[in-house]
């Protein structure tokens, strides 16, 4: 594993009586790109600024290249990164003068400025505005000034405050693509915070959960994405159909799971008695009408039960169904959809594959 | 940035004008300074412009003159905070040395006051110029024809000197007629000029309105219509700081026999009269003769 | 309107004769009052920076006694600056009373307060993440301070504009503890009320102008700095 550049260890916020944030340790690899993801107010701007040096913790250390940060080497710490917000907050100038501030501040010589701050202009694409004003720019203009900015420091770490999203689709995306090409160019160790998932799975190498202001979750994206170890991260990362059940006899490999409504098959290593949540997203639940020849699916690993909403979902339909106790979503495709003609109210059948789902032990 | 070349220049231009520091006194002697509490009328007839400039270059002393009412003048020389007055209200100037306050008062000069009114003379004050107490006369006459009169209402010289005559006249005015100006000399003048009433006024302030008034002299010269100017010094012991010594200065200055040949002859060439007499050194009862 | 037209041709006489007295009543005026405006700033810029940015316990009760001291008449700043430099009062031992430096202080208590509220009400409009984004680019404090100066500089420079103005057209504080004395603390504003009260009229009227053309030059240059930097909003294409 590449060396931790940056270290944060028992960390408590607290605002009176409000805990905001409270972990035990998390670090960020040189040359990583950590995605920080979680619902809103769930403290990662607040996470995000402690690691930037922008804000001190209640109680806790944090350690820039194993040197403890304090408020004596506070800012030569924060020379060496960056920052870039979700709004551009651009200062009233020109946007060569925006992108070079940051070179300005720390006394460089105009022509050493010119030098490094032309290149992430034209790289930007964004050269053409060079003695624009700022206060005329276009939303995605101005972002990628606030990038140019942080990009010309050359820092040796990098933070993202969910930087695009309040830009339209289309300038979001090219955007992020744009932004994913530069970082693995350069290889800045970054730290994006996002409460997408979608763009925590583009983008981070490891992600970090934060949910509740506590650490849930740390680890290689496609874990952290494909074993969520706790029914909230499972939740957040799109887990939305959850099934309490028991043990009812197992080997080494699988295990016979009984629930409310009926069992079902899972692969892993259990004892009987364990009480567990049996997770799956909505993508691997097919649903059919019942009698209807549906797909093939192992023995058990399904329900019965009433189709209660269903909402299109882009290039799919979203089905919201009651089993006995137990809710469930699912996705279909649309022409599976049509086919099968469920509409809500309608009884259906809900099957899933046994290696599709995800176990999590209750206690 | 193109701001950047003005922003210098606004903090040069301030610069120089602060570094002109020829008017703040670090460290003036406090004992060269003589604050001396007069009223407004007298410095607005231009006397002491004359004066202070002739006592300072004699003397040394630095003279702070405080013109204010004569009530906050007398108040002020009472409390110490002046250290020579120079003011016109004798009745009210008497008490002030009687409770000790003030000391050594000395008569410096008189003018006069003047009753103005309308040219027709509604209330036919000028029939009262026989009589030796007409100002009296003429002011129970204005009462009792309800004729509009304008008074300053200030608790001045002037207003002090008009309440005088009414009491003299066992007259409390009072009705729509009667109106107080609560103002100086000049407003007062440019009330009754408006209203076309009947109004007292300092001579010196005439002279100076003259072209904007149309009222008419119509009554002068009676003995109480004089105003009686006089120098008096502040007690040292009415508070702290005051200096004693420089307030006697100038008071000897004001009834030095130079100083009143200046008076003398203050005012002739601009009005083609004195504005003030010179008295030091008289009886109060013989002013006026 | 005689009466203008008089006063305005006996200023015009009064300033190309260089009346030695009237130009010195005037570059006083300008002294005292630029003095006292520059102390203000001093004063009332960091204090409004502070209110603006930091919340702390009397937070609100400090930003109302200045909200109410933009509102404070002269004539009783200049009673009460008056009674604390009487002989008997309290600041008697400095023997302040009539100088030019009575009239100072008692010009910036009128001033600061302005200066503090429109400073502050200048940076609240700033964008609240601004300083952290700054921060974020490796600003140092003072750094970081100085960049918000900047960038509230439309809003600060009309603060300045009103303290100035406040302090140069106000009498009452000036006349309370300056004595209008001749040669000494003598300004516009207090010859204008001495000349009126001596029924001198074309040259109160005079000494108004001049008053006035200063203050408008002066707001002027401080507009001409500011109108610079004005946004040009762009044209509908």
């Amino acid at each position: 594993m590449a060396e931790a550049l940056l270290t944060l260890r028992d960390i408590l916020v607290r605002y009176g009586p409000t805990t905001i944030l409270e972990f035990s340790s998390l670090s960020v690899h040189a040359g990583e790109n950590l995605a920080v993801i979680g619902p809103n107010g769930a403290g990662k701007s607040t996470l995000l600024r402690l690691m930037a040096q922008l804000q001190q913790p209640t109680q806790g250390k944090i350690y820039f290249h194993d040197r403890e940060a304090l408020p004596s080497n506070g800012l030569a710490i924060r020379r060496r990164m960056a920052s870039v917000f979700q709004e551009p907050l651009l200062l009233n100038a020109s946007v060569y003068d925006n992108a070079a501030l940051g070179l300005r501040l720390r006394g460089l010589d105009r022509r050493s400025i010119e030098g490094r701050v032309q290149p992430w202009l034209e790289r930007l694409g964004i050269e053409h505005l060079r003695r624009r004003r700022a206060r005329s720019l276009s939303g995605g203009e101005a972002q990628r000034t606030s990038l140019a900015r942080a990009l010309a420091l050359d820092p040796e770490m990098l933070f993202l405050d969910e930087p695009f999203s309040p830009l339209d689709p289309p300038t979001h995306e090219a955007l992020l693509l744009d932004l994913q090409r530069i970082l693995r160019e350069t290889g800045i160790t970054t730290v994006f915070v996002t409460h997408d998932r979608d763009e925590a799975f583009m983008f981070g190498d490891r992600t970090a959960v934060l949910i509740g202001g506590k650490l849930l979750q740390t680890g290689p994206t496609m874990e952290v994405f494909a074993h969520p170890e706790n029914l909230e991260v499972a939740q957040f990362i799109g887990f939305d159909t959850k099934i309490p059940g028991v043990v009812e006899s197992a080997n080494e490999q699988s295990a016979q799971v009984r629930f409310n409504g009926g069992y079902a098959q899972v692969f892993g290593d259990f004892q009987a008695g364990e009480e567990l949540f049996l997770c799956l997203r909505p993508e691997d639940i097919a649903v059919s009408l019942p009698g209807v020849e549906g797909p093939k699916s192992s023995a058990g690993n399904q329900l019965r039960g009433k189709a209660l909403k269903v909402t299109p979902w882009g290039a799919h339909y979203r089905v919201a169904a009651a089993c006995g106790e137990n809710r469930l979503v699912a996705l279909i495709t649309k022409p599976a959809f049509l086919g099968r003609k469920i509409a809500e109210g309608d009884e259906i059948v809900a099957a899933f594959e046994a290696s599709a789902v995800h176990v999590i032990k209750r206690n | 940035m193109p701001y950047k070349l003005s922003f210098p220049i606004v903090l040069a231009v301030l610069a120089l004008v602060l570094a002109v520091p020829s008017n703040l006194p670090a460290g003036e002697a406090a004992s060269k300074n003589v604050i001396l509490s007069t009223t407004t009328s007298t410095q607005d007839s231009g006397l002491l412009d004359v004066l202070v400039p002739l006592f300072e270059k004699k003397s040394g002393y630095s003279v702070k003159t405080v013109s204010v009412g004569t009530g906050q003048a007398l108040e002020l020389a009472a409390k110490g905070e002046a250290d020579v007055a120079l003011v016109h209200a004798p009745s009210l100037e008497k008490k002030y040395v009687a409770d000790g306050k003030l000391l050594n008062r000395r008569l410096v000069m008189y003018n006069d006051f003047i009753l103005l009114g309308p040219e027709n003379d509604p209330a036919q004050i000028k029939s009262t110029k026989s009589s030796p107490k007409s100002s009296i006369d003429a002011m129970k006459r204005i009462a009792a024809s309800a004729n509009r009169f304008v008074s300053r209402g200030d608790n001045s010289g002037t207003h002090n000197l008009e309440k005088s005559l009414w009491k003299q006249a066992g007259i409390e005015p009072k009705g729509a007629w009667y109106i107080e100006s609560g103002q100086g000399m000049g407003a007062t003048l440019g009330i009754a000029n408006d209203r076309n009433g009947y109004t007292i006024t300092d001579r010196a302030t005439y002279l100076a309105f003259r072209k904007r008034v149309t009222l008419a002299i119509l009554l002068e010269g009676d003995r109480p219509l004089l105003n009686i100017y006089s120098v008096m010094e502040v007690n040292p012991a009415n508070g702290p700081r005051i200096n004693a010594a420089g307030g006697k200065i100038f008071a000897d200055f004001m009834v030095a026999p130079e100083t009143q040949a200046v008076i003398k002859s203050f005012g002739v060439e601009k009005f083609g009269q004195p504005l003030f007499i010179p008295v030091a050194g008289m009886r109060e009862e013989q002013v006026g003769e | 309107m005689e009466l203008i037209w008089e006063g305005i041709k006996h200023a015009g006489l009064l300033l190309l004769s260089r009346d030695a007295e009237v130009l010195g009543i005037t570059l006083f005026s300008l002294q005292v009052s630029s003095a006292a405006t520059g102390l203000s700033l001093v004063v009332g810029i960091p204090l409004g920076m502070l209110l603006a940015m930091k919340r702390f316990p009397g937070h609100s009760l400090a930003v109302s006694i200045i909200n109410t001291g933009m509102g404070l008449p002269p004539v009783v700043v200049g009673l009460f600056v008056t009674i604390f430099l009487w002989r008997s009062g309290p600041l008697g031992f400095m023997e302040l009373l009539y100088t030019p430096t009575a009239m100072i202080i008692a010009q910036v208590i009128i001033a600061f307060p302005i200066v503090a509220g429109l400073t502050m009400a200048a940076f609240q409009s700033l964008n609240p993440n601004l300083p952290l984004q700054l921060l974020g680019i490796g600003a140092s404090t003072p750094q970081l301070l100085w960049l918000l100066c900047k960038e509230a500089r439309l809003p600060l420079l009309a603060a300045i504009m009103a303290g100035f103005g406040g302090v140069i057209s106000e009498v009452g504080a000036s006349m309370m503890v300056g004595g209008n004395i001749r040669g000494q603390t003598r300004v516009l504003t207090t010859a204008t009320v001495l000349e009126t009260g001596k029924g001198n009229f074309e040259i109160a009227i005079a000494l108004g102008l001049i008053l006035l053309v200063l203050t408008f030059a002066v707001n002027l240059l401080l507009t001409h700095i500011q109108q610079r930097e004005q946004i040009r909003w762009p044209k509908p294409s």
